[in-house]
């Protein structure tokens, strides 16, 4: 029995696996490079290395075989393999000390991206200047929002993720003096112009829009630049019977409403909504260019950063390079139509976003001083063998 | 005598630079040197007429000189070319200044094999043809030889334009930019004139003159008022023109009016003559170009100087940095530091290699001179570029190149100082020159000195994390370049004895030690820059995976060794793979033609990419070769 451990600690902490493991993660790691071309960089991420084996497809059939390891496998090995060399060989000698730290520096590295992963939020905040919003929407995911519109001050808001709605069931909600029934829901459709009766097999709408349109699913698409537009027909049913049925979806452009129980509510499929503690009002957008030529030098946006729990209120100019750190969020310059005087910035919301700077800090002294002491041996064997 | 070898030769090299530092002297009594020193705003910066000549003739023909195989050299500067295809078109037209690489794109054009055959008129130079030592056909045609086709390929170039770049036929991409090189000389052509007028600066007089009549006529004729039809026809066929040369122009020559020091401000010829039917009068600096253009075919050198001289003095007060920088710019360009590097870096690489088999001390001691020579050149290039732009050396794929070099070479005077074997010379020497031969090649897309996209433009990180992953690259080739060295003299010749050997495994071992710290930090810090630009540590752009790759490889090669699979031959073997991985990483994660690191796409750098790689794998081949196969390691056995 001892032995058999002995045998899993060997392999555990040998050079041999670093450098199998090391020869992997360079394949994977190219092929992956190579078949951005063909997939592009989302789908890519998701296939080789957000997955613990490369499935591929044997050709005419839809069966997956796994053909190589993916990023959770090589990686996660990488990092036992790391650790548990780490610790086992573990001594604190001035002469061991940089590798100690490079490594060290390194696993922080992996936990950080691990962290990230796991942890981090994108979304975006699109303003039009002299727009102010508190909210940043999600930049793929969408949910359905059911608005109490009756009072003038505020809005009441219940939003029911996507994930839910895929589960097409009936849904009810304290704030809610009705029931929200999912009749069918679609991860990526579009809407056209048409009679809703010419789709059999579909849910007919009742209400709003849906009466129009006919609601066309589509495949689910992975391709950057384009999103997946989900849309759904969802009953509402009070106590007293059917309010009637609407088709819901992002591309729906005018606001669906219907009264009940003498208040307005309107119900809306939209981007997915994350309220801040603070405001954002864009005052102005300034996009630069190289004098005679089209070469973007700069794009800013002048904002106004309103917080009233940290009792600030200043102006802020986020520009490239140069993002702004506030309330555990940080906004960069993402995307800009300085004709339409639009300013869109990604938010991004990363509890890790610190690991990589104590590891790059940690891996920077420690290689240093291993080459140091290496140069420094060098040279007083080379002194020693030839005497001046 | 043996013991002023060294001596000798570094006195013959600083000679050979200092002689590329004398100012330029002019050929003949116009002041051409004084007129490419004359300052232009093009893609966003000031310049001197002379970096135009040069980066133009670079984009239309791959070289700077003008000449034709028959005939020799045509043009005595890239400086009297621009002079030429600005006022007097007629001639520029033949000069054989468009490049046309593709037979199919020659066919395109209607040009024959009478038109590409070379005529040789001695019987030494047609054997030399025969033998492939010179061209056997004309690659570059004059602007009047493809005239008559220009609309197809036009038409051709429509064709292709909107096929994504990745997915575009060699004829496709041949077509674009053939026109696009036709496009840039038509640029030039109407740069000061009008290209079809004989007289511009007789016709500019009397537009001046015709200007207040013509002027009346229009507002007569936008209140319906009777007007003068003739002076109405005129000024719309003169503001067509105008328009023309507007909307087809690119060089900004008119600076802004005295006391407005906007760069933004300087306009295009065509822009500054269609305000003239506002203000009444042409601007000052468009009438002396048409004077220049006046006296240059007339053959007036007084009045070219003079007016030169005007042009260049009127702006310098009023962009003293810009101007002071555009002056050091066209010496620079003389100069042409790395093409004289080029030169030492060959005589320093030759020197080495004979010193392994004949006065070792001596030549390689001259050898190392050498290399230090060029170094000391490489540099001042670097440098004077830094200070042109005002940044950190390397800010695009042209740049590394030069930096990876200058790194590269570095390290090898470093370890050519402590070894003293001559090693450090030869793989200095080549890849000092073989760096400065990729960079020149990637001259041709344009100037060389490019403004800075936004998301780029942050001087701390260009200072730290390119300049750290470049030498991480130069460090990881001449690992492999070294590894080269010792598997090609260990097989093929006798000089590769016991203590070389163990040299140069510690020189590749530390040299990769070396290039793994550089290339870790560099890649980390690549990712904070992402984190603190788009949000992201790391985003699997191929540009970081390829920074990744050089790590890990390394990573491997070192864990390889501490873990003892491999010894010395192995190390070889796996530093030279390092040669194919840098330069996939380097180059090869371009060409692929996505991510947000794509800014440098080049086409026939392919096929090279693909020659270096299987070179790499060859040379690992050897390496796989029995050991008592080897040249050197049979005689020691023996």
């Amino acid at each position: 029995m001892k032995d058999l451990l002995r045998q899993f600690r060997d392999f555990f902490v040998s050079l041999q696996l670093t450098v199998v493991l090391l020869i992997l993660s360079l394949l994977l790691v190219f092929v992956a490079t190579l078949d951005q071309v063909n997939l592009g960089i989302w789908a890519v991420q998701e296939k080789y290395f957000h997955s613990f084996f490369v499935l591929w497809k044997i050709p005419g059939t839809d069966f997956p075989v796994p053909v190589f390891p993916g990023g959770y496998s090589v990686g996660g090995l990488l990092l036992i393999n790391l650790i548990s060399a780490h610790l086992y060989r573990f001594a604190l000698t001035w002469r061991k000390l940089g590798i100690q730290l490079a490594h060290g520096g390194l696993i922080l590295l992996l936990l950080g991206e691990l962290i990230t992963g796991l942890l981090q939020q994108d979304s975006s905040m699109r303003l039009e200047e002299g727009q102010t919003k508190s909210y940043v929407e999600s930049f793929r995911e969408h949910e359905l929002a059911i608005i109490d519109r009756s009072n003038p001050d505020y809005d009441e808001v219940v939003a029911i993720p996507e994930a839910v709605l895929a589960d097409q069931k009936s849904l009810q909600h304290p704030k809610l003096p009705f029931q929200v029934n999912v009749k069918a829901f679609y991860a990526n459709a579009t809407l056209q112009m048409g009679d809703p009766a010419a789709r059999p097999g579909q849910p007919v709408a009742t209400q709003g829009i849906g009466t129009r349109v006919q609601v066309i699913p589509l495949a689910l698409t992975y391709k950057p630049d384009e999103n997946n537009l989900p849309a759904a027909f969802v009953e509402i049913t009070g106590p007293s019977g059917s309010l009637g049925t609407w088709a819901v979806s992002p591309v729906v452009g005018m606001p669906q409403t219907f009264s009940f129980e003498g208040r307005t509510w309107e119900v809306v499929m939209r981007l997915k909504r994350h309220y801040l503690p603070f405001s954002i009002t864009l005052h102005q957008v300034t996009h630069e260019k190289y004098p005679g030529t089209e070469i973007p030098k700069n794009f800013a946006s002048r904002i106004q950063l309103k917080d009233e729990a940290a009792a600030e209120d200043r102006e802020v100019v986020i520009f490239m390079n140069n993002p702004l750190r506030h309330g555990g969020q940080t906004f960069y310059q993402y995307q800009m139509n300085a004709a339409g005087k639009m300013s869109a910035f990604q938010v991004v919301n990363n509890p890790g976003w610190l690991f990589p700077y104590v590891a790059c800090i940690l891996m920077g002294i420690g290689l240093t001083w291993q080459f140091c002491l290496g140069l420094l041996g060098f040279v007083r064997k080379r002194t020693a063998a030839n005497p001046v | 005598m043996k013991r002023f070898l060294p001596l000798l030769v570094l006195l013959l090299g600083a000679a050979y630079l200092a002689s590329t530092l004398r100012p330029e002297k002019n050929p003949t009594d116009f002041d051409l040197a004084g007129f490419g020193q004359v300052p232009v705003l093009v893609n966003g910066r000031i310049k001197p007429l002379d970096t135009v000549a040069r980066t133009s003739l670079l984009t239309l023909q791959g070289r700077q000189r003008v000449s034709s195989p028959e005939t020799g050299t045509l043009v005595n500067s890239p400086a009297e070319w621009l002079a030429t295809i600005f006022f007097n078109p007629t001639k520029a037209d033949d000069l054989p200044t468009i490049k046309i690489e593709s037979p199919e794109v020659l066919t395109l054009l209607g040009l024959e094999e009478k038109d590409t055959r070379i005529d040789y008129d001695s019987a030494v130079k047609k054997t030399f043809a025969v033998l492939g030592f010179l061209p056997s056909s004309k690659s570059r045609f004059s602007y009047n030889q493809l005239k008559a086709k220009l609309p197809e390929l036009d038409r051709q170039g429509r064709l292709a334009e909107p096929v994504e770049a990745q997915l575009r036929t060699p004829f496709q991409k041949q077509v674009i930019t053939v026109r696009n090189r036709v496009i840039l000389y038509l640029q030039l052509r109407l740069a000061v004139q009008m290209p079809e007028s004989t007289s511009f600066l007789t016709e500019l007089e009397l537009f001046e003159r015709a200007l207040p009549a013509g002027i009346a006529a229009v507002l007569a004729r936008q209140k319906n008022e009777a007007h003068d039809e003739n002076a109405l026809r005129v000024m719309k066929e003169m503001a067509d023109r105008f328009a023309y040369m507007e909307q087809l122009g690119h060089l900004r020559l008119v600076p802004p009016a005295a006391g407005d020091t906007d760069p933004t401000h300087w306009e295009l010829t065509g822009t500054k003559l269609l305000e003239s039917f506002g203000t009444g009068k042409i601007d000052p600096t468009v009438m002396n170009y048409a004077r220049l253009g006046e006296a240059w075919r007339k053959g007036d050198t007084a009045t070219f100087n003079q007016i030169v001289g005007t042009l260049h003095d009127d702006i310098a007060p009023r962009y003293p940095e810009a101007m002071r920088k555009s002056d050091i710019e066209s010496r620079f360009n003389a100069a042409g530091p790395f093409y004289s590097s080029m030169t030492l870096y060959v005589w320093a690489f030759l020197l080495a290699i004979v010193s392994w088999l004949k006065w070792p001390q001596e030549l390689g001691r001259a050898a190392m001179w050498l290399l230090a020579l060029a170094f000391v050149a490489t540099s001042a290039g670097i440098f004077a570029r830094m200070w042109l732009e005002g940044r950190p050396p390397v800010t695009n794929l042209y740049s590394s190149a030069l930096f990876v070099g200058w790194g590269a070479v570095f390290l090898c005077l470093i370890l050519e100082w402590i070894f003293k074997n001559a090693i450090g010379s030869v793989a200095g020497g080549l890849i000092g020159f073989a760096t400065l031969l990729i960079a020149h090649h990637l001259s041709f897309s344009g100037d060389t000195m490019e403004m800075m996209r936004a998301v780029l433009d942050s001087n701390f990180w260009l200072a730290t994390h390119v300049i750290i992953i470049t030498i991480g690259y130069s460090a990881t080739f001449l690992a492999g370049f070294l590894a080269a060295i010792y598997i090609v003299r260990g097989l093929f010749t006798k000089t590769l004895d016991k203590a070389t050997a163990d040299a140069l495994t510690r020189m590749v071992y530390g040299i990769v030690c070396f290039a793994t710290l550089f290339s870790l930090v560099g890649t980390v810090l690549g990712g904070i820059w992402a984190d603190q630009s788009w949000g992201r540590f790391w985003g699997w752009d191929p540009k970081e995976n390829g920074a990744l790759l050089i790590v890990i490889w390394n990573a491997v090669i070192l864990h390889a060794r501490w873990g003892g699979l491999v010894k010395q031959r192995g190390l070889m073997g796996l530093a030279i793979f390092g040669n194919i991985v840098t330069s996939w990483s380097w180059f090869g994660t371009n060409m692929l033609g996505v991510g947000l690191h794509s800014y440098g796409f080049m086409d026939a750098a392919f096929y090279w990419l693909i020659a270096f790689v299987a070179s790499q794998l060859a040379i690992i081949a050897l390496a796989i070769i029995p050991l008592e196969k080897w040249r050197s390691f049979r005689t020691a056995a023996a």
